[in-house]
């Protein structure tokens, strides 16, 4: 058990740079997601975490002890690893044992916690088959079980469901959360798949280009996001913007103009915005109705049908293409002309920096961040 | 028309294993016959007469040689591995300067020609007052196998997955620890291979041998076979020679036959990512 602090860590290859300055607090018992586009240097994050890359610059604490100099081994860590990295020519037990037989354990207690952890996972009938004997799942169950033997301070995710197939990705994801509730370790899990960021994480880091973009809940990031870029990486389908002029500034919020359409007020703090300012409106394609009243209005170029909803992608002029979600079976087909209504509540208004405008308080459901839970990017 | 392609490739299959086998089947022949019978021109053994092999061994101490070559091949395989095992982890998985610099250099020693260096290498083996003993010629036929196997093992090592290193190294491991418990077993396959070839270099190993022993009794056996002598000056003991290479390659041809098919389960074993 233990928290994790980052101090502004760095990391360059050669004349690279691949993390800018990270700051963050990981606290004892969370289950923290990275997510970011590929690239982001959310895995290189990770492995500096686990000490696979040497820190370029800046301080890395776990459990209130600085490790930067430490060998992975030391910092009481476990990692699991997206291509399982098992050990293709030891049975299962030894895979297990192997961490625990370096450290010197006794033969007995190497052998209680591995068929406790093997019990754990249901793999206790695999203990002396070969890698190569195993599924995909069974396979990433004794990774996982390689970690646990080894009771970490902190659990290390490189991507661990990737490989696995739909409906295995499910299971094992419930698995994990399983996992932590049972052994309330703090676990650090990188992924690019939103929907295990969401769903497993306290709090997700959402990262671009070495760069902490927000921190928080799954919830607060979904219905706050800080910025254009978490606005659109959060979200399945992504969030529709729409570039569109500051037309009045009153006490209730901001008021904008739509290209080619009427204007909307959005209940947001105007803090330090112009008029005639250029910014961008971002709604979720719940958040739009189709409605006689629509103040957007546009023809319909694609409808995809999901069953439990569907998709309406709307061309409202120009190249601008918008993106509804309506519930059960479409009553639209393609080439049909049909008005949009925006919810004024459920919109955000970006700077044209990509920094979001704040919402005025009370102003919506979600709890506002507490202070400590905010973006502490540099 | 598919018949003749048949018969086509099955006297092609003969033509190549006919070439391949024929000059060891003389040699077996030959080494049953005697005196002026081996001047003869004969196909089939007229009898199986053994006392060439006995003279092999009673006229010079060829038990001897051969114990010299068992001991030279065997220590430099058993030292190429060794070697080369490090070596290759060194250069497959450690990045440091000058690295690819030092591997054309180590691939570069093996173009020269075994006569450019001999003066040389004989200079150093003196130097070491290793002249006319097996360590001379140990190290010496090292060179010939040291490139090829930390070349082989170099490309092995690298593509072996990196992460299995990686997550050897958070169970706590050192490197020796990962190479000797981790990449050794599963590099079995390349090292069995690069080890019989070490073997077979060693074995069959002349010039060096022939320049840097003196004795009988420090020789080793393709330089012994080569220096045996008959009655007289003026007669090559072709009879006894024979015999000789024969007593020499059938061992080397078992080694392959057991190895091969260890080389070929390891390989398919391999393969199978775990």
């Amino acid at each position: 058990m233990a928290d994790v602090v980052l101090k502004n860590v760095r990391k360059t290859f050669g004349r690279t740079h691949v993390i800018h300055g990270v700051d963050l607090d990981i606290r004892d018992g969370e289950f923290i997601v990275f997510v970011g586009p590929s690239g982001c240097g959310k895995s290189t994050l990770l492995r500096l975490i686990a000490g696979l890359e040497d820190i370029t610059s800046g301080e890395l604490f776990i459990g209130g002890e600085r490790v930067n100099d430490l060998a992975p081994a030391k910092r009481g860590i476990a990692m699991v690893f997206q291509s399982y990295a098992l050990y293709p020519h030891m049975s299962v037990y030894d895979n297990m044992a192997f961490g625990l037989e370096l450290a010197k354990s006794s033969k007995a207690d190497i052998d209680s916690k591995v068929r406790e952890a093997a019990r754990m996972l249901q793999i206790d009938n695999l203990l002396d088959r070969k890698p190569r004997q195993l599924s995909g799942g069974q396979r990433q169950r004794v990774a996982i079980g390689r970690a646990i033997v080894r009771d970490p301070k902190v659990f290390l995710f490189d991507e661990p469901l990737s490989n696995l197939d739909a409906a295995l990705r499910v299971q094992t994801r419930i698995e994990i959360a399983k996992l932590h509730t049972d052994t309330r370790a703090t676990m650090i899990y990188v992924t690019h798949d939103q929907v295990e960021a969401m769903t497993l994480a306290d709090r997700i880091v959402v990262l671009n280009a070495g760069r902490v973009e927000q921190v928080g809940t799954p919830l607060e990031l979904y219905h706050r996001p800080a910025n254009l870029f978490v606005a659109g990486f959060l979200g399945s389908p992504q969030m529709n913007f729409i570039p569109c002029t500051v037309s009045h500034i009153g006490p209730d919020g901001v008021q904008v103009q739509l290209p080619k359409a009427g204007s909307i007020t959005v209940p947001v703090s105007p803090e330090g915005l112009r008029m005639n300012e250029t910014v961008t409106l971002g709604i979720r394609p719940d958040h739009m109705k189709l409605s006689p009243q629509g103040t957007l209005t546009g023809r319909i170029e694609l409808v995809e049908e999901l069953g439990e909803n569907h998709l309406l992608y709307v061309n409202v002029g120009g190249e601008r293409h918008l993106t509804i979600r309506e519930p059960g079976d479409a009553h639209h087909e393609a080439g049909q002309e049909v008005a949009l209504a925006l919810a004024p509540e459920s919109c955000h208004l970006f700077r044209e920096s990509g920094e979001a405008l704040p919402f005025l308080s009370g102003s919506r459901t979600p709890a506002p961040p507490s202070p400590d839970l905010s973006s502490r990017a540099a | 028309m598919k018949m003749l392609t048949r018969i086509g490739f099955w006297l092609l299959v003969a033509a190549v294993g006919l070439f391949s086998i024929f000059p060891f089947y003389y040699a077996i022949m030959s080494s049953f016959r005697s005196g002026s019978d081996l001047f003869t021109i004969a196909y089939l053994p007229e009898r199986l007469d053994f006392s060439n092999y006995v003279a092999v061994f009673e006229r010079q101490p060829f038990g001897t040689n051969i114990f010299n070559s068992i001991v030279v091949a065997g220590a430099v395989v058993a030292l190429s591995l060794a070697l080369g095992i490090t070596a290759a982890y060194a250069f497959g998985r450690i990045r440091f300067r000058g690295r690819s610099l030092l591997l054309m250099t180590i691939l570069a020693v093996s173009m020269f020609p075994q006569v450019a260096v001999l003066s040389g290498m004989f200079e150093l083996i003196r130097a070491f007052g290793l002249y006319n003993t097996l360590p001379g010629l140990i190290l010496a036929n090292l060179m010939l196998t040291l490139p090829f196997t930390v070349w082989v093992l170099t490309t092995f090592m690298r593509e072996l997955p990196k992460e299995i290193e990686e997550a050897a190294f958070v169970d706590g491991a050192t490197p020796w620890i990962v190479v000797r418990r981790v990449f050794l077993p599963l590099m079995m396959p390349a090292a069995v291979t690069t080890g019989l070839l070490a073997f077979i270099v060693s074995w069959n190993e002349f010039l060096f041998a022939l320049t840097f022993t003196l004795t009988n009794e420090q020789r080793t056996v393709p330089p012994a076979i080569a220096l045996m002598s008959g009655s007289t000056a003026y007669e090559l003991p072709w009879g006894t020679i024979m015999a000789a290479s024969v007593v020499v390659t059938l061992p080397i041809i078992a080694m392959v036959l057991v190895f091969q098919r260890k080389i070929v389960a390891g390989l398919t074993a391999g393969a199978v990512k775990g």
